[in-house]
């Protein structure tokens, strides 16, 4: 490695000033020329890098984080520009240069990329060329900066794959990147990018489009490296549990502009901006298990570019903004301790008063004591026994069977009324499926799913057909995933929010105006925007359509599919609440569906874990979190970030990223390929285990469940109050 | 990949005996047997009638007294087993014999065709998407579009008389008249070439722009895709990178141009090698087809299926041997 | 549509209890958008494809002619005057010694002793004066409408011929042939489409939606009829018709040759929009809203695809016009009397006749026009089609 080792493992001691500024971005503006107008994506940047230190840029989709970072590397594709500003890198041969000032594509600009700044980016299989070997890409890499021998390359290739934790590095490195798996992938993408001993890392959202387990990995390896070869790394994410995982300095972003900057405690614990402080109060955290705080929502939503308001970019949306001077004037920065510096006028203008209030309390309602509520009474809603359903794939030529995926394999459980079940799991576990056979968009193989009906009798949905199945339509509803594909383009909020009550013949003409405007109103959503078709929402109002349409037939039971997951954090909080509100409001029971334990966590009164479509472990919600039964369970709720940079995990045990393939399942305990308890004594390999109960309405599946002692979230912390 | 080929040519099978029935339909459309017309051609040139004997050989040589299916099969097993495809009464020979005559140069002229399409368009293409919406780009692809608008044989009515009005030459034909007959020669041979561009430009226009349009999309679709950025990320020059990377994805429609140019210039194209009066198959297609001499039309059109297939199945091959999605798929 | 119209928070969000905050108001051009319905935004967004908006202009305007032809055309297809072979196009004069009388000149024609062959020389002392909405033969508009008025024509059909773009070897006035041929050619293109169509929704439509083994058994047919070259295949089954038939017959036999072979794309298209559509979650919300099938698919889903097999048709109209004309050209599609553009440059097949008057090449030029305009129009079509893609 060339670079000397400069950073040391105690990175927090260090102030941030004691580090040499290596890359210095000066009020950056990067616009889009597009055909409807000028969009001003990064709109005034200054933020530094300094060597050897984590920068966590932080900020919702569209803020013009990710541009900014590929200005860096004049990476930013037509009709994009950067149109003012420089980029000052420090480090390079031959002194600092600007590189804005570069030729785009000219020779010093490319000595730059990969060699001095490597970059990592989101979608990990996507950045790979499908028609070459991950070995000849990341050869390749090697080849262009580095005096070496193609055989030299190679090995240094292998060494560099072993390096990233990729297993059989010499069989991988012949390996085509649809061959692996996402996370092995980005592995690859580090590899490469880190080929030539670069002294930054840019890494764009690396790891948003992996699952939490294979984040967690992904996260320690690139501290790893850092603190081994001493680079310095831009992160970019939306996500503040990765932040306080892994930043050292953090900036955050708002609409194209840098609001605040400042080390990552001093960010957690005395924000400044009323953005950050809004951000950061809108997260359900994992910690807090017995009462149900509201989340404290960011009204509205960002505003497109295009509609940047005038003066603070925020001011729309801020609950401290200060009239005639917020929204006139762009606010200053202001200095605080240690390099701490905001962009609010509450600190720089003279009416300002120096602080953010606090935000009023009728914002947010009553906190929720969910001790009272865990234990649910009366007769199940609903009851699923033995569900089952299982794929034939099949490809091929000649369309033959290729073999079967159980998506979902034996599942049985019960909701009761008023609770909300969480059901948790990584991408295709299988709990999708399990929630469109409970509602039948999806049909079981095998299986009863039992839904009691209004006289107490109980009919099994997945025997129904026809008629006789529509009637139970209006009673189980779903709300879907995607606020974009769900809301039919071609019809407007009435039809779309009426059409259940209309197929079903429940109301028609002005009745069913009445109760479509009724319906708006409750989700917050004006009934005069009735006419207007989905296209004129933005994604948080499109899924309170989506939940107007799945509560306008008063059901009973409520599906809600990942209905958060396509949100920025500040709508998720809207959408949360909501969801809670009219819980309350109206009785409902939810079934939540969601691969986001800090959301379910934040939401349910039990949970159950799914793996490889098997309920792995069920059971009330601060239990489960409190003291896991399952090895799975742990290193989900391990793997996931907490957003508190006092809580960094030392991971006790993580899990290999690698699944199992789904037409082979393992035998015995599916999971047992990836256990790190698992052993032959046990039967873990050959006897799968069955769900039993292992405490108070606590299941488990695990052979080892009564001799393990799992850890939960112990982690606790105080939620900073906004200054 | 082996696994691919076996199946890839076990599904030939069942193709073919499909395409060889659908001929075999087309054989019999025309009301009245090969005999009947037979008969009815010989009586119009006032030849009288055929002899019994010969009447009696020509039944049992097409099984005209069996029942279809039987027919059928002494067609297809005369063709598989024997290769022959029965006479053509308009050139009163064996259809064999026929085809064995014009397919050299048919399929000379078609490997050319190809060539010029590929000549021409991939650099086109891929300066269209490069330089998207430059002038340059709206030129050419405005010449697509015409290149598809204007028929083939329109094109060929127009080249023949143009050099008529201005050369006073008529540029049809692979010969001029002084070495039709004569053996070949180097200057013979320099003179076939002096023809064979005007075909060769005609049937490459349409696969051209066909090619230009599609080439140009694909490749608009694989420059935005990440993982452009992130070779340029890593320092690749650009014009090297789109060459390696998108470029290189993107040609794959044009191994699917083998599929259709062979069998296309053997028949499709019939219309324009029957104007500018080229000694290929697809006017002997023509002419059968206008006089109803069903086995010489049905060999013509089971060999230009056949063709396809064949096409389809090296370009399948090709696209299989260069891209590994498609290579390790099965 | 490339950018999400974003109307600003606070309007639709504010909830009562969200306390204090201005709020910034919608501008009326969201506001348009946002009631903006389907059709409306694929209007908007083809409108701002210039060329295609022209080229659609075209394509009505050839409807239009192919719809009036006999009103437009100075002459019945039929009328002919052998006196006239490959007379050479007249250019129309409006003013004669000095006043406004619109007229064009006679012929006036020497023979060649050895050849016998005529050459015609336009004469400028013989004047033939035309006019607007003449009186002239009698015609029926789409075949009830009786009338005898011509667009523009001789005052007097019998002071002398009109032959604006030239005669024919029958001393046919071209212009006319070529708006006669207009009906037949276009109506070929529709025809054989709308038949395509249908055998394309049908049995597109009936793959996508039973799916399982109907949709292998058609999804395998298709594949079959693309194995066999298209071209031949029409010029083998048309030569199959019998040269008996009558032109009406021979039509029919045309179309429905044509769009036997022309349906495959259609139901891959189909096929194809339906399982996308299929996919797509507010199908899955429809039927969770308990609709019946028949609502989930002609309420829900129907709508999706229309304007793509619009798009779809307009591109396909301009590949049966082709393959018409290619056919008739040589002979194994429409036989005069009929008059296509295909049967028109049938007499262009003898190079010396095109050396000798050139116009007989001008129905090609209709075509080339025609598939041009429809070309360009489609492609419009298809890229507004979706304007929900971003």
């Amino acid at each position: 490695m060339q670079h000397p080792l400069t950073a040391t493992d105690e990175r927090t001691a260090e102030p941030p000033a004691a580090a040499a500024p290596l890359l210095e971005i000066d009020s950056l503006h990067t616009r889009f020329d597009t055909a409807d107008g000028e969009v001003r994506a990064v709109d005034g940047v200054s933020l530094t890098v300094r060597a050897g230190r984590t920068l966590c840029v932080v900020g919702e989709s569209g803020c013009g984080k990710s541009i900014m970072a590929r200005s860096v590397l004049q990476l930013v594709e037509p009709p994009g520009k950067i149109v003012s500003g420089s980029i000052r890198w420090n480090h390079g041969e031959s002194g600092p240069v600007d590189t804005t000032a570069l030729e785009p594509d000219g020779e010093q600009i490319r000595r730059i990329r990969g060699n001095e700044i490597g970059m990592v980016f989101q979608e990990p299989m996507a950045s790979l060329s499908p028609m070459y070997t991950i070995g000849a890409q990341l050869t390749e890499a090697i080849l262009l900066h580095r005096d070496v021998t193609p055989d030299e390359a190679r090995q240094i290739g292998i060494d560099l794959l072993t390096q990233v934790g990729i297993p059989q590095p010499e069989g991988r490195f012949d390996a085509y990147p649809f061959q692996l798996s996402g996370g092995m992938c980005q592995r690859v993408m580090i590899a490469i990018a880190l080929s030539c001993d670069p002294a930054l890392l840019i890494a764009d959202e690396p790891t948003t489009a992996l699952d939490v387990t294979t984040q967690a990995r992904i996260l320690d390896l690139l501290k790893d490296l850092q603190r081994h070869n001493g680079m310095a790394m831009m992160f970019i994410t939306h996500d503040l549990g990765v932040v306080a995982e892994i930043a050292d300095d953090v900036t955050v972003m708002y609409l194209g502009q840098a609001v605040e900057h400042g080390t990552v405690e001093q960010i957690f614990t005395t924000p400044k901006h009323p953005y950050t402080q809004a951000l950061l109060g809108s997260l359900p955290t994992l910690e807090d298990t017995t009462h149900r705080r509201p989340l404290t929502a960011i009204r509205g939503m960002v505003p497109h570019p295009q509609n940047r308001p005038t003066g603070c970019p925020f001011w729309t949306r801020c609950d401290a903004a200060i009239g005639g001077v917020c929204d006139v004037e762009e606010p200053p920065e202001s200095p605080f301790d240690n390099g701490h510096r905001a962009a609010c006028h509450r600190y720089s203008h003279p009416d300002g008063g120096g602080s953010v209030p606090l935000p009023a309390p009728a914002v947010r309602g009553h906190a929720t004591d969910r001790s009272g509520r865990g234990q649910a009474e009366g007769a199940p809603v609903l009851e699923v026994r033995n569900l089952t359903k299982q794929y034939t794939v099949s490809g091929g030529m000649f369309r033959r069977n290729k073999g079967t995926v159980h998506a979902v394999s034996d599942v049985s459980l019960t909701i009761r009324p008023g609770e909300t079940l969480g059901l948790v799991g990584e991408s295709g576990c299988g709990k999708t499926t399990l929630g469109r056979s409970i509602a039948r968009l999806v049909d079981a193989s095998s299986g009863e799913v039992l839904f009691r009906d209004r006289d107490g009798t109980q009919v099994d949905l997945a025997a129904l057909r026809g008629a006789a199945l529509r009637r139970y339509r209006t009673r189980v509803r779903v709300i879907f995933q995607d606020p974009f594909s769900s809301l039919n383009p071609r019809m407007t909020v009435e039809q779309i929010v009426g059409e259940p009550l209309r197929a079903n013949g429940m109301a028609r003409g002005s009745t069913l105006t009445d109760q479509v405007a009724e319906m708006l109103r409750k989700v917050g959503i004006q009934p005069e925007y009735m006419s207007r078709y989905p296209h004129a929402f933005s994604g948080g109002q499109r899924q309170r359509l989506n939940i107007a349409r799945a509560l306008i037939t008063e059901p009973e039971l409520v599906i809600a599919d990942e209905p958060v997951s396509a949100l920025d954090v500040s709508v998720r909080a809207q959408i949360l609440n909501l969801l809670s509100d009219l819980q309350d409001e109206l009785g409902l029971t939810y079934l939540f569906i969601s691969h986001d334990l800090s959301v379910v966590e934040h939401v349910s009164d039990r949970v159950a874990v799914m793996y490889m479509g098997r309920i792995i472990e069920e059971g009330p919600a601060d239990a489960l979190f409190g003291a896991p039964q399952h090895p799975y369970t742990q290193a989900l709720l391990d793997a996931v970030p907490i957003p508190d940079p006092f809580a960094r995990p030392e991971r006790s045990s993580t899990v290999p990223d690698e699944l199992p393939d789904p037409m082979n399942p393992p035998a015995g305990c599916s999971f047992h390929t990836r256990c790190t308890f698992a052993d032959s004594d046990h039967g873990c390999s050959t006897t799968l285990p069955a769900l039993t109960r292992v405490d108070e309405d606590h299941d488990a599946a695990c052979h080892r469940s009564s001799d393990l002692t799992l850890q939960g979230i112990t982690r606790t912390r105080e939620i900073p109050e906004a200054s | 990949m082996l696994r691919y080929i076996t199946r890839r040519l076990l599904i030939l099978i069942p193709t073919l005996a499909a395409i060889s029935v659908v001929t075999f339909i087309v054989i019999q459309l025309p009301p009245g047997d090969y005999l009947t017309t037979r008969i009815a051609q010989l009586s119009a040139q006032g030849d009288g009638s055929l002899s019994a004997q010969e009447l009696e050989r020509l039944t049992q040589r097409y099984g005209l007294d069996q029942p279809v299916y039987v027919q059928y099969w002494t067609w297809i097993s005369n063709i598989l087993f024997h290769g022959d495809f029965g006479d053509s009464f308009v050139y009163g020979r064996p259809v064999g014999a026929l085809l064995a005559e014009r397919l050299p140069l048919t399929i000379l002229l078609s490997v050319l065709t190809l060539l010029f399409i590929w000549a021409v368009s991939f650099p086109i293409g891929v300066y269209s998407a490069m330089r998207q919406y430059s002038v340059g780009d709206y030129t050419f692809t405005f010449f697509g579009y015409l290149g598809l608008a204007v028929p083939n044989f329109l094109i060929a009515l127009v080249l023949m008389w143009v050099s008529l009005q201005y050369f006073g030459t008529s540029v049809g034909g692979l010969f001029s008249p002084e070495y039709r007959d004569a053996p070949w020669s180097m200057p013979k041979f320099g003179d076939l070439l002096a023809h064979l561009w005007i075909p060769v430009v005609i049937w490459g226009t349409a696969g051209t722009a066909a090619n230009i349009r599609v080439l140009r999309a694909n490749l608009l679709d694989e420059l935005r895709k990440p993982y452009v950025t992130a070779a340029r990320a890593r320092g690749m020059k650009r014009g090297l990178l789109t060459i390696k990377y998108p470029v290189r994805v993107a040609m794959n429609p044009f191994f699917s141009t083998i599929g259709w140019i062979l069998p296309g210039l053997i028949a499709a194209d019939a219309i324009t090698s029957q104007v500018l009066n080229l000694n290929t198959t697809g006017p002997l297609l023509l002419d059968a087809l206008l006089a109803q001499d069903m086995y010489l039309a049905g060999s013509v059109l089971l060999i230009s299926a056949l063709l396809v297939v064949i096409g389809t199945l090296i370009s399948d091959l090709a696209l299989a041997w260069l891209d590994p999605r498609v290579r390790l798929r099965y | 549509m490339t950018n999400a119209p974003n109307p600003d928070a606070g309007g639709a969000l504010a909830k009562p209890d969200l306390g204090p905050g201005p709020e910034p108001t919608e501008s009326t051009g969201q506001d348009r958008l946002a009631l903006a319905s389907q059709s409306q935004l694929v209007w908007w967004s083809f409108k701002k494809h210039r060329l295609a908006l022209v080229c659609g202009v075209i394509t009505i305007a050839i409807y239009a002619i192919a719809i009036l032809a006999p009103f437009l055309a100075p002459y019945p297809s039929g009328h002919h005057n052998n006196e006239y072979t490959y007379a050479p196009p007249q250019s129309v004069h409006l003013l004669h010694e000095g006043t406004f009388r619109p007229h064009v000149n006679g012929y006036s024609f020497e023979q060649d002793p050895d050849t016998l062959a005529l050459t015609f020389e336009v004469d400028p002392e013989i004047v033939i004066p035309i006019g607007l909405f003449v009186e002239g033969p009698e015609y029926e508009i789409l075949g009830f409408i009786p009338w005898d008025r011509h667009l523009i024509g001789p005052t007097d059909y019998d002071a002398g011929p009109m032959y604006l773009l030239g005669a024919d070897a029958n001393g046919r006035d071209l212009l006319s042939r070529i708006m006669h041929g207009t009906t037949i050619s276009m109506s070929v293109g529709l025809v054989g489409v709308l038949l395509s169509l249908f055998l394309g929704v049908v049995l597109g439509g009936l793959s996508g939606y039973l799916g399982g083994k109907v949709d292998t058994a058609i999804q395998r047919l298709i594949e079959f009829i693309i194995a066999i070259p298209t071209i031949p295949l029409w010029m083998a089954l048309f030569a199959a018709v019998p040269a008996s038939w009558s032109p009406v017959q021979r039509y029919l036999a045309l179309t429905v040759v044509i769009s036997l072979v022309g349906w495959v794309g259609m139901a891959r298209e189909v096929r194809g929009k339906f399982f996308a559509v299929r996919n797509e979650e507010y199908v899955s919300a429809a039927i969770a809203d308990g609709a019946s099938q028949g609502r989930v698919m002609f309420r829900h889903m129907l709508p999706s695809f229309t304007s793509h097999i619009i798009a779809n048709l307009s591109l396909s109209i301009p590949t049966i016009i082709l393959a018409e004309t290619a056919l008739s050209f040589i002979g194994l599609g429409l036989q005069s009397p009929t008059v296509s553009w295909g049967v028109l440059l049938q007499e262009a097949q003898n190079i010396r006749a095109v050396s000798t008057a050139p116009w007989i090449l001008l129905p090609g030029v209709a075509v080339v026009i025609t598939v041009l305009a429809m070309n360009f129009f489609g492609d419009g079509l298809r890229d507004a089609a979706d304007p929900y893609k971003n």
